[in-house]
Parts: structure tokens; C-alpha cells; sequence
């Protein structure tokens, strides 16, 4: 048991400090302008909500909204299959778990501008592989006009970044399964299915909702890869969230309206934390008992 | 499966004994499963090295080989771009000022978060759990949202354009990380430990350096290089945050895109520079990988 010590406070001050002023002024920042209105030559006055009101009602950011919710949908949809599939055919021990360990690995820390590099290379129908050989298929392909090939790339893009994570996680969760239980099962004739619905899949219930949080969230700040990529063209068909607040904060100064943007955002963003936060601190329960 | 499990009908009904012979049948048999595993295992590697194997082979080629003609391999292989990187100040100072901003992150991180993750595997205190989850909401914080306060607020402070503003920026997500991490090391470690050393005379700072982080300097290491990796990895803050003196690599990179249009093959080689330091330490960390993304869970 832990015991009650209100000296602790010491020991996480210097966290508090630094984490106050690379986040609290910062957020402060944005809530200052959020209310605030400007002509120019930093005169501020106030402005109330309407900068909520404003961003509430408009289009660009319900349409940013909605192309983000889609593409976090999809690659969900498309990588925890996926990386659960992966987990259970990775080899469990020997060298060659540590090989496929490492290689799997190796997209997750690759930096996030390089990976859209990497697939703006890939993806050209002249220099890249697989630009070319769809061209050579006779498939009309192409990220940079077309918004099915944006598109595609964008998700293939991610999926190539993360499937990996959700593999990682979910063959963590895998080798804490004891031997026992898989002898159980062939003692009962269990099926394949069976072995995966009943023993693996509830073993895993911890690590893949970590899983499916992590990704949701990662991916509905996503910014740099298909900034990268297609800059979030072509038109505004790959411009999510991050993309339209850094063109509407950095790229048009419009500091008002992206300031209530990002206030919102990251209310979201809050929310979905607080599930997270609540399904973490309830898997550590479950594994002191 | 089901046909492959030997003595089936009444098996429950035998001890242990027969439990192995089934057992046995059962990894001696299934040889097609093990086949199908590494057919799946190699294509999902092939999928994941491709793109990679594409930056190599792009870098290893001149600009005209490049845009002449289509080809798996370098026919005339050329480690020029390699050279144009490493001999141009403006290139490798990129990556000697991503290396500076992220070592300095990485040991502030740490430094301030080792005690702070103590606080939390060990003591109950007022605010606790808000405070953990405040820390975690840092963490999912979308840097967008923070990119131009940071700006202002280094600028007022004047210290836009140096190495501690960005290290200080990725502190925002890197902190929360580092904690989480190292709470989920240290709740491993049994209290007696602690109250044996206190017994035993040690003071707090003593035990702390001499005894406690000698036992978690795995979960230190590994939390090292979560803290260097997300560091390396990210743009957004660190492009934001400088022009010329501390330009990461990552900014110099897109800014070559734009300017010169079509130097393939330099980008490309300075695409493949910035995976080799994530690659040299992986395969230490390899089994805390998921412990790592997953904060420190798992």
C-alpha cells in the first residue's frame, strides 16, 4: 500500500514547474486570444464567445472535423485487425522474435516528416515503386491530383507508421498468457477460433483498448505526414485538424477563430484522455489484485 | 487444430502424463500453421521494408538516374548525396542541432521526472490522480494547438531560435511520457527496499542515487530513448521554433523539397541518415517497446 505524504509534493514540483510553463502559459495564451478580437498594431478588445460561435457555424472546421473522424475511423479499422492478425502469427521466442521484433519496430521511429517523405518518393509514378507499378497496371493513380489516391496513400501511409505499435502491444499482451491455458484448450478440443475468442482475445481486452485509445488519439492530432505528403491537398480533401489550425494560426494570423479552434480540439482531445486515464488506472487495478 | 490433439476422447480424464504426449503431438504436428505464420510474418515485413528499401535505393543514385529511367537497384552506385550531406555545413549542422535540442530533453525529462514518478509509485498526496491525469492530457496534447503560444512565448523570453526552446517545448509531451514510463518501472520495485535502506541510515538523496536507480536503470534506458525518439521524431514544434542557429534536420529537410524542387537523391540520403539513429539502439530496447508507446502499461 502507499502511504499518505503530503511532502511528495516536493518530489513532483519540478515537474509541476516546468510542465506549468511549457503548457499552462502556452494554454493560456490560446484562451486570452480565444476571447479577444484585433485591426492590427496589437490593439486586443474583447470579443466574448463570438470566436466560438463563429467556429461553430462554420464549414471549414465541421468539414476538417468530419475528414478527421473518417480518417481516425479508417485506419482503426484497417490497423487493430491487422496488427492483432500480425501479433498472433510473430514468432514467440528464439532469434527470430528478436529479428522480427526489431524490423517491425523500425517505422515507428523513423521521424514523422521522413515518413512522408518516404511515401512521397514511393508513391511518384515515375521514381517510386509503387507509383510506377500501379501506373503499369493501368491504374489511374496519382496523391497529388486525385483525391481516392490522396487518400489511399494517406491511410496506407499510416498504416505502414502504426500497424506495428498495435502488434507490439498485442503480442504483450499475448506472451503474458500462461501455457497452461492453451493445454486446457486442446485438452477440450478447443478450435482455432475458439483458442482466440475465449482465451487470447480476453487476454488482450487491456493492452488493445490501450491500443485503440493510443491510435485514436495519435491519429486525430496527425500533422506531419500528410502535411508532408500531400500538404493537404488536393484541394482541402486531406486537410485535417492540426493541418487547418496551423494554416489558420501560422499561415492566415487569423489568431481569434484558431484560438477557439484549438480550445475545442482540445477539449476533445481532453475527453478522450479521461477514458484513457480511467481505463488505465482500472487495468492497474486489475493487475494489483 | 481439433484433429491434431492425440488422445482425444477422455484425455481430461488422464493426469498430467498424457497432458504432454498431448502437448508434444500438438507442436510436432502443426506444420502448416507454422508455415502460414511465416508467409504472413513475410509479407507484413516485406510491406513494412519496402518503402524503406526504396529510400535506400533512391539515395544511392544520382539525380540523373534517378529522373532517366525506372529501376529496382543503383546501377551506378554513388554515395555522393552521402557526401553533399556530410561535407555541407547547412546539411549536417541539422543534424547537430536535432542531436543538441534532444539530448538536452532527454536529460531534462528524465531529471525531472524520476522523482516525481517516485512521488507516484509511493506516496498518496493531495491532487495525486488529477495531477497524473493532467499529466497524461499533456501528452495527447495536439502540438498544433501549442505552436504559436510557444512561438510568442520563447520570443518574449528571447530565446526563439536556440536549442533549450525546443528542448523545453518537447518537455510538453516528453515529461508526462518520462513519468508514466518510469512509475510503471518503479511500482515494480517492492516498498521493503526502501524501508530496509532507510533503516539502515541511508538518507533519502543517498538511497535514492545509490540505491533505487542502480535497480531501475533498465526502465531509466529505456525511458532514455522514448524521451530521445519522440524528441527526433517531431517537426511541427521544433520548425516552429527556429529559423537559422538551432534548424533541425527535419526542417532543413522540407525546406530543401521547396527550394530546389527535385534533389531526389540528396533528400533521400538525408532521409535515411535520420532512421539510422533510431535503428543503432532498437534492438536494446526491443522487449520494452510496447511498455515504452503504451506509457509505461503492459
Amino acid at each position: 500500500m502507499k502511504t499518505d505524504n503530503q511532502r511528495a509534493w516536493l518530489l513532483v514540483l519540478p515537474v509541476l514547474v516546468l510542465v506549468a510553463f511549457s503548457a499552462v502559459i502556452p494554454l493560456m495564451t490560446v484562451v486570452n486570444y480565444s476571447v479577444q478580437d484585433t485591426f492590427g498594431n496589437n490593439q486586443f478588445f474583447w470579443a466574448g464567445l463570438e470566436w466560438f460561435r463563429d467556429q461553430l457555424h462554420s464549414e471549414r472546421m465541421w468539414d476538417a472535423l468530419w475528414r478527421q473522424l473518417a480518417f481516425s475511423g479508417i485506419i482503426l479499422a484497417i490497423e487493430v485487425p491487422l496488427g492483432v492478425f500480425v501479433a498472433l502469427n510473430m514468432p514467440k521466442k528464439g532469434v527470430w522474435a528478436s529479428v522480427v521484433l526489431v524490423l517491425m519496430s523500425l517505422p515507428l521511429l523513423i521521424p514523422w516528416n521522413v515518413v512522408g517523405t518516404i511515401w512521397q518518393i514511393f508513391g511518384r509514378s515515375d521514381i517510386g515503386l509503387l507509383g510506377y507499378t500501379l501506373d503499369q497496371l493501368g491504374v489511374d493513380y496519382n496523391y497529388t491530383q486525385g483525391f481516392y489516391s490522396a487518400w489511399a496513400t494517406v491511410i496506407a501511409m499510416d498504416v505502414w507508421h502504426w500497424t506495428s505499435l498495435v502488434a507490439l502491444l498485442a503480442y504483450a499482451g499475448l506472451q503474458s498468457i500462461p501455457d497452461a491455458y492453451y493445454q486446457a484448450a486442446r485438452i477440450d478440443q478447443a478450435s482455432r477460433w475458439a483458442v482466440f475468442r475465449y482465451i487470447e482475445l480476453p487476454k488482450m481486452r487491456g493492452v488493445l483498448t490501450i491500443a485503440i485509445l493510443l491510435r485514436f488519439m495519435d491519429s486525430f492530432k496527425i500533422y506531419t505526414e500528410p502535411f508532408v505528403l500531400t500538404g493537404g491537398g488536393p484541394g482541402n480533401s486531406t486537410t485535417f485538424l492540426s493541418i487547418d489550425l496551423v494554416k489558420m494560426a501560422l499561415g492566415q494570423f487569423d489568431l481569434g477563430p484558431a484560438a477557439a479552434f484549438s480550445l475545442m480540439y482540445f477539449l476533445v482531445i481532453m475527453v478522450i484522455s479521461y477514458v484513457f486515464y480511467i481505463v488505465m488506472t482500472n487495468l492497474d487495478k486489475e493487475d494489483g489484485q | 487444430m481439433t484433429d491434431q490433439t492425440a488422445s482425444a476422447p477422455g484425455a481430461a480424464d488422464h493426469l498430467p502424463g498424457d497432458v504432454k504426449v498431448a502437448d508434444a503431438n500438438a507442436r510436432a504436428k502443426p506444420g502448416t500453421r507454422v508455415n502460414g505464420s511465416t508467409v504472413v510474418m513475410v509479407l507484413y515485413l516485406l510491406f513494412l521494408l519496402l518503402p524503406i528499401y526504396w529510400l535506400i535505393n533512391m539515395s544511392l543514385k544520382t539525380n540523373a538516374e534517378i529522373l532517366g529511367g525506372f529501376s529496382l537497384y543503383p546501377r551506378n552506385l554513388t554515395f555522393s548525396n552521402y557526401e553533399t550531406i556530410l561535407t555541407d555545413p547547412s546539411w549536417y549542422m541539422g543534424y547537430v542541432n536535432s542531436m543538441i535540442y534532444v539530448v538536452m530533453n532527454t536529460v531534462i525529462s528524465i531529471s525531472v521526472a524520476l522523482p516525481a514518478a517516485y512521488a507516484f509509485s509511493r506516496y498518496n498526496f493531495m491532487g495525486d490522480k488529477h495531477l497524473f491525469f493532467w499529466l497524461l492530457t499533456n501528452r495527447m496534447a495536439p502540438p498544433a494547438v501549442f505552436a504559436l503560444p510557444f512561438f510568442q512565448l520563447y520570443s518574449s523570453v528571447g530565446l526563439f531560435d536556440t536549442h533549450i526552446a525546443v528542448a523545453l517545448a518537447h518537455c510538453l509531451f516528453n515529461v508526462p511520457l518520462a513519468v508514466w514510463i518510469l512509475e510503471g518501472f518503479m511500482r515494480g520495485v517492492p516498498k521493503e527496499i526502501d524501508e530496509t535502506a532507510y533503516i539502515d541510515g541511508y538518507s533519502f538523496g543517498g538511497f535514492f542515487v545509490k540505491i533505487f536507480m542502480p535497480l531501475i536503470a533498465s526502465g531509466i534506458g529505456v525511458t532514455a530513448f522514448f524521451c530521445f525518439m519522440f524528441s527526433w521524431v517531431e517537426l511541427l514544434l521544433s520548425r516552429t521554433l527556429t529559423s537559422v542557429d538551432a534548424k533541425p534536420i527535419a526542417a532543413t529537410m522540407t525546406r530543401t523539397v521547396s527550394a530546389s524542387g527535385l534533389d531526389w537523391g540528396v533528400l533521400a540520403a538525408a532521409g535515411v541518415l535520420t532512421i539510422v539513429p533510431g535503428a543503432l539502439v532498437i534492438f536494446f530496447v526491443r522487449n520494452y517497446i510496447a511498455k515504452g508507446f503504451a506509457l509505461g502499461r503492459v
